[in-house]
């Protein structure tokens, strides 16, 4: 079995990429782990990973800018269904649109827009550090407890246009999504990668998923 | 709710780790990999290296030391010292940094601000400012690791940054570092009150209600602390469990 992690130079592929490593090395079955932009081996995947840091804006543009990358991620996410995960803007960028420095169109898999956090004067943004998260029962979050904390580094978030979309959130104050689902696509506004025992044992959940 | 980070700092000289007391009379405190991994295992929430090493022709060793540390520790890793171009931030993330947190390159040319907040990200970007006390409520920043002083003004300086799109800053204050004797939570505050930014306390800690203070008084939004946990007189947990008895809220 491929995974295949999406080089488009984003800030934390390297954290991405050695995480998954850490966790892939102590499963049974382990996956071969490509970190590629070429279509080909994004068309031979199957599982996927899109990291992200940084404007939804440059990181959209970097992906387009790469020939074929984004014809071939729609053609196994959407058209083959093959397991999908975006991480931080990686998952930002399955909306319709971003609003961050003007309004910037995004893959548009999950319904929804990403919008600026709204919060009291006395609540720092970026949003960044621990906070706990809480979530819908599903296999991607086994063996976690609700209210666990997960690492975020954010200003904007995915507010998804149908609540089924959003299948953990945490508050800061008001509630924020911490990670969409849409049949085969996963997204977390969290770092797995930077979230210690917690952030593993989602990315081994991802790895043990099978999407039907 | 949103934790306080709790974050130790290692600084780091050709590749190993050591801790000034007002950056002069270094002590060698072992591998900084290792130190990371006890950190890590502790429930350290961000890890903090700070390159002092002063020959860029051993600056080589720093990557290694990054990249050995983030195959191994996953939570967030700010790397600084030293860092003077987009290319040095580059090269860090590249090696396994989350963060990059820059000093003097900042003061001396702004833009490099804005530059690398565009280019990586305002969340990858941390401007470490070393400040010195100048009168009221009134405090001048320092360059070169607090060698060179200059008539900046610090938080008209934090403003500055922030507006240019740093994503926190690592706030010293030169006047109470290596002294033991507490944070200084008036800068702390002055700044952290005018920013919307986090702010990290640095400099002063020397028992556990100072880590408080440092929240209450400073409203700081993490903490980072050197010699304190190098030397063993408190783990992490020993801080994160007297704070959460003060109801503030840490990952535990």
């Amino acid at each position: 079995m491929k995974l295949v992690i999406i080089n488009y130079g984003s800030g934390n592929l390297h954290s991405v990429h050695k995480a998954f490593e850490a966790v892939n090395n102590n499963l049974e079955n382990p996956y071969e782990i490509t970190v590629t932009n070429t279509p080909s081996e994004i068309l031979n995947a199957d599982k996927l990973v899109l990291p992200g840091v940084g404007a939804f804006q440059d990181c959209k543009n970097a992906i387009h800018k790469i020939d074929g990358l984004f014809e071939s991620l729609e053609q196994v996410v959407i058209g083959e269904k093959k397991a999908f995960m975006g991480i931080c803007v990686g998952m930002q960028l399955l909306a319709e649109k971003s609003l961050e420095f003007g309004e910037c169109e995004g893959f548009g898999w999950i319904p929804g827009e990403v919008i600026k956090i709204e919060a009291p004067a006395d609540f720092k943004i970026p949003h960044m550090g621990w906070n706990e998260v809480t979530f819908r029962n599903h296999e991607l979050l086994n063996n976690i407890s609700q209210n666990t904390d997960f690492y975020f580094v954010h200003s904007y978030y995915f507010r998804t246009q149908k609540n089924e979309n959003c299948i953990a959130t945490t508050k800061y104050p008001n509630p924020i999504t911490a990670a969409v689902l849409k049949e085969n696509i996963f997204g977390t506004q969290f770092h797995p990668e930077k979230s210690h025992n917690n952030g593993k044992q989602i990315i081994k959940n991802f790895l043990e998923w099978g999407p039907s | 709710m949103l934790k306080k980070r709790i974050i130790p700092c290692l600084d780091v000289d050709r590749g190993r780790v050591v801790k000034g007391v007002n950056f002069v009379d270094l002590i060698d405190a072992g591998d900084p990999v290792e130190q990371a991994k006890i950190y890590n295992s502790e429930g350290a929430d961000e890890l903090c290296f700070l390159d002092i090493t002063a020959s860029s022709d051993d600056r080589e060793t720093l990557f290694e030391v990054v990249k050995k540390t983030a195959e191994n520790c996953f939570i967030p890793l700010t790397v600084g010292g030293g860092v003077r171009t987009i290319d040095d931030i580059s090269r860090l993330l590249h090696h396994g940094a989350d963060k990059v947190s820059i000093n003097t390159a900042a003061v001396e040319n702004i833009d490099l601000v804005a530059k690398a907040a565009k280019k990586y990200g305002s969340s990858t970007i941390v401007i470490a400012v070393d400040a010195k006390k100048n009168g009221d409520k009134s405090w001048n920043i320092f360059t070169h690791g607090g060698r060179k002083p200059t008539d900046i003004d610090a938080l008209e300086y934090c403003i500055e940054v922030a507006n240019l799109g740093a994503g926190e800053i690592l706030l010293t204050s030169m006047d109470r570092d290596g002294t033991k004797i507490g944070f200084d939570n008036e800068l702390l505050s002055t700044v952290s009150s005018s920013i919307d930014i986090p702010v990290i306390a640095s400099g002063g800690v020397g028992n556990l209600e100072h880590f408080v203070e440092g929240v209450l008084k400073g409203g700081a939004s993490a903490l980072l602390a050197a010699s304190i946990f190098h030397f063993g007189e408190y783990s992490i947990k020993d801080v994160k469990t007297y704070l959460a008895e003060q109801n503030i809220a840490v990952r535990i």
